[in-house]
């Protein structure tokens, strides 16, 4: 390129390239700049040789440090779970009442118990614990198996029909898909359950229904109605139901007899886990007992004997 | 009227087009001044060094568990001591007031009297000073060092080199050591610092700090005030004609040229171009082109110019602080004025005065003790089996104080809520918490009411929790359907 334009100003040729006037000069490379983008290329050899590098049809090179993020952070995993184990110690040796009264395990509780939550029961309980149309409010009062301390951490060890031996188990017949009452009874017993908590039903149903109830229902759910947390048959007088308080939904139950499965968590959760979320959903259910007052808040030593039996 | 003296000597003057991108360093030999400002000088770098190196050996009593070191920054803990303060990380905006007011205190003090943080207190100017000083002690004041700089390598100057940096970099060692005392207890931390116990960030500030150290007021020094430090570029804001800095007075200075012993005086200015002003110069500049951006006010060549008049009996004070007003002023031949008073001095001092009073009057009122609030989002309400509907808020307790406190906490606004607190157990209407000295804590409180209660789906509340005869008090609101069923 013999025919290439000198900069009068700088005595550099020009690249030939003009933007309105203006040129740009061919300046060589500074030294220091290309020194470095050799050692880059150097670098990259480097790299190819001891990194994976290469896509090959069937994988990719290796290189020969076997570098592999993915088993980094199994490995990391591993100790983090291993240093959670550390800190759990803590909450192992301590009873689920010392934990909930005790201000800095409370917390540490609180806080550990939150993440296993969010992990592991806020697909069907809900991110706050809430729940849902066949999935227990876990906020409330209402404790199908018992709110206390012991029967949560019960509850979350084996789970409910959860295949586990130790499993909480129980089952409502289907009366009318198995056909063991007839379509106008369940219509019946529906009236009798609306009548059960304090609403208006049709009282000729109700005076029906009222010896089929003693005979096929008060086993469980009691004579008046009002549950049993011992086979988690659920209250049939108070506000709160699990799928649904209107007659569909109630003769629905009453028809299909629904039980929800919640799994046996010990395979999947270490003891810590289990008593920190324990704590958690005690404390944000208001920390009661089993009893659906809430004035059984102030007196939480009866029930808390009483769990503590059970937890042995 | 002035003459421009040549400072570049050495170096090829720039060609007539072209203009560098950077000046090339010109080295300096400032040599030893002689005077009250050297003397002052020294005392303020002994007093700032002193300060600075031993302020983290100070011990303060505080109450067990925190530590006796009177300024100290414990990140582990979250805690800044000072004397009798201790701050926590929400206070940090103290700082901020503090920064400010270090800006206007310094426009202030500029106004009135140009640069006299950069020549007397600012740590490049005091490190520079004694890197100097330690310079001359190896290798000798500015003519020693000069012929030395001309001279090749010889066993002589590598021992008096080896022996300057040496003693530059343990400076500089002390200096990066100094600053992880502040962060750790000192008499402790130096054992396991030597013994290499110490966390990474502790080596590595100590190891950033040594080489900032060792290379701006070693290597570099001159350097950083001209193009490192943002200062000189836009104190010239701050300076005006009225503002008093260090001064060559050209109306009795010119014109200048030499004098010998037993000339007259008459005729002529008091300068007798002697260049002492320049050779003292830790920037390398003549005072006498001028108020000029490399200056810092070090005020050195006034004590150079004094020795000199001295010497040839006449009135010291020929470079001084003055403004450029009454230099001015004095040329015409009237008598000079100082004003003090100006609008942006009036500007200043009560934007110093208006921070400073509002920091003194937040720091003075701010309590040892804090209440925080977080209402549960999820779910909004929960309805209980016998209809009531209960929220649940989380209040965080904060007691900065050396002893337990027992906070009463209360929820004022709702007619005969029903208080739960899981671990704490309600007396009344009040909750009782207990909270460790210096400590946060969090607690559940759920509050029921009954539906026949509820009205209006958001009902506002008052959270209220009182210790020690402080009522403090946090908004916030029940949340429920409302008047449905």
């Amino acid at each position: 390129m013999a025919d290439r334009e000198k900069d009068d100003l700088s005595g550099v040729e020009t690249t030939g390239h003009e933007w309105d006037g203006i040129k740009e000069l061919d300046n060589p490379l500074p030294r220091w700049w290309l020194i470095l983008f050799y050692i880059c290329i150097a670098v990259a050899v480097v790299y190819w040789v001891l990194m994976p590098a290469w896509p090959t049809l069937n994988g990719y090179t290796h290189g020969i440090l076997n570098q592999s993020d993915r088993a980094n952070v199994a490995k990391d995993m591993k100790d983090l779970a291993v240093q959670r184990g550390r800190q759990g110690v803590i909450l192992e040796k301590a009873s689920l009442e010392q934990i909930e009264q005790d201000p800095n395990l409370q917390a540490y509780a609180m806080a550990a118990g939150q993440a296993v939550f969010g992990d592991n029961c806020a697909p069907c309980h809900g991110a706050g614990g809430g729940g849902g149309k066949g999935y227990p409010n876990l906020r409330d009062d209402v404790w199908l198996w018992g709110g206390g301390l012991a029967d949560i951490q019960r509850t979350i060890t084996y789970g409910i029909r959860s295949g586990d031996p130790d499993a909480r188990m129980s089952m409502m017949p289907s009366f009318g898909r198995d056909a063991l009452l007839k379509p106008e009874v369940i219509d019946d017993l529906t009236e009798y359950v609306v009548a059960l908590s304090h609403r208006k039903a049709n009282p000729a149903a109700v005076a029906r229904a009222a010896p089929v109830f003693a005979e096929q229902c008060a086993a469980c759910h009691g004579p008046d109605g009002k549950g049993q947390q011992l086979v988690g048959a659920p209250n049939l007088t108070d506000a709160d139901w699990l799928y649904g308080g209107d007659r569909k939904s109630i003769h629905d139950q009453i028809w299909f007899g629904r039980g929800g499965v919640m799994p046996a968590w010990r395979t999947r959760l270490s003891e810590a886990q289990i008593k920190a979320v324990t704590v958690y959903v005690h404390v944000n259910s208001g920390g009661s007992g089993a009893s659906s007052s809430p004035a059984a808040a102030t007196a939480p030593a009866a029930d808390n004997t009483v769990a503590s039996d059970a937890a042995k | 009227m002035t003459t421009v003296i040549d400072r570049t000597s050495g170096g090829a003057p720039p060609s007539e087009d072209i203009h560098p991108l950077y000046q090339k360093r010109k080295a300096i030999y400032p040599k030893l001044a002689h005077g009250g400002f050297r003397n002052l000088k020294w005392g303020l770098m002994i007093l700032l060094l002193g300060v600075y190196y031993g302020l983290p050996w100070v011990r303060w009593p505080r109450p067990a568990g925190a530590p006796d070191q009177a300024v100290m920054i414990d990140f582990a803990h979250g805690r800044f001591y000072f004397f009798m303060f201790d701050l926590w990380p929400d206070e940090v905006y103290y700082f901020t007031g503090l920064l400010v007011l270090a800006a206007m205190g310094l426009f202030l003090t500029t106004a009135w009297l140009g640069r006299l943080w950069c020549g007397y207190a600012c740590p490049q100017t005091v490190w520079t000073d004694l890197f100097l000083y330690v310079e001359r002690l190896f290798e000798g004041d500015r003519t020693q060092r000069m012929r030395a700089a001309t001279q090749p390598m010889s066993v002589e100057k590598a021992l008096r080199k080896i022996g300057k940096h040496t003693v530059w970099l343990l400076i500089a060692a002390a200096t990066g050591g100094a600053w992880i005392f502040y962060f750790n207890d000192a008499p402790t931390f130096w054992r396991a610092a030597i013994a290499g116990q110490a966390s990474v960030a502790a080596y590595l500030f100590f190891g950033v700090l040594t080489f900032t150290t060792y290379t701006l007021a070693g290597t570099m020094r001159e350097q950083v005030c001209t193009y490192m430090c943002p200062w000189p570029r836009f104190q010239g804001a701050m300076i005006d004609r009225h503002s008093l800095q260090v001064t060559y007075r050209y109306d009795r200075g010119e014109p200048r040229g030499a004098h010998r012993k037993g000339d007259a005086w008459e005729g002529r200015g008091d300068c007798i171009d002697c260049k002492q002003c320049v050779v003292v110069c830790p920037m390398g500049i003549d005072i006498r082109e001028g108020s000029q951006l490399e200056c810092i006010n070090c005020a050195l060549c006034i004590d150079a110019c004094d020795e000199i008049m001295t010497k040839v009996e006449r009135p010291t004070g020929l470079i001084g602080y003055d403004s450029d007003e009454a230099v001015a002023a004095r040329a015409r031949g009237e008598t000079p004025s100082y004003r003090f008073i100006r609008p942006r001095t009036i500007f200043y001092g009560l934007a110093l005065t208006l921070v400073g009073g509002l920091m003194i009057w937040g720091f003075l009122l701010r309590t040892p003790f804090q209440l925080h609030v977080a209402r549960d989002r999820n779910p909004l309400f929960v309805r209980l089996s016998d209809g009531a509907i209960r929220n649940s808020y989380t209040v965080k307790l904060v007691n900065r104080l050396y002893t337990v406190k027992t906070f009463k906490v209360r929820v004022v606004g709702l007619t005969d809520p029903k208080l739960q607190s899981p671990g704490l157990k309600p007396v009344g209407d009040t909750v009782f918490a207990q909270v460790e000295p210096g400590a946060a804590r969090d607690v559940r409180l759920l509050v029921t009411l009954p539906q026949t209660s509820l009205s209006e789906a958001m009902k506002p509340l008052v959270i209220e929790a009182s210790v020690d005869g402080q009522v403090l008090e946090a908004r916030s609101v029940f949340i429920s359907e409302g008047g449905k069923p």
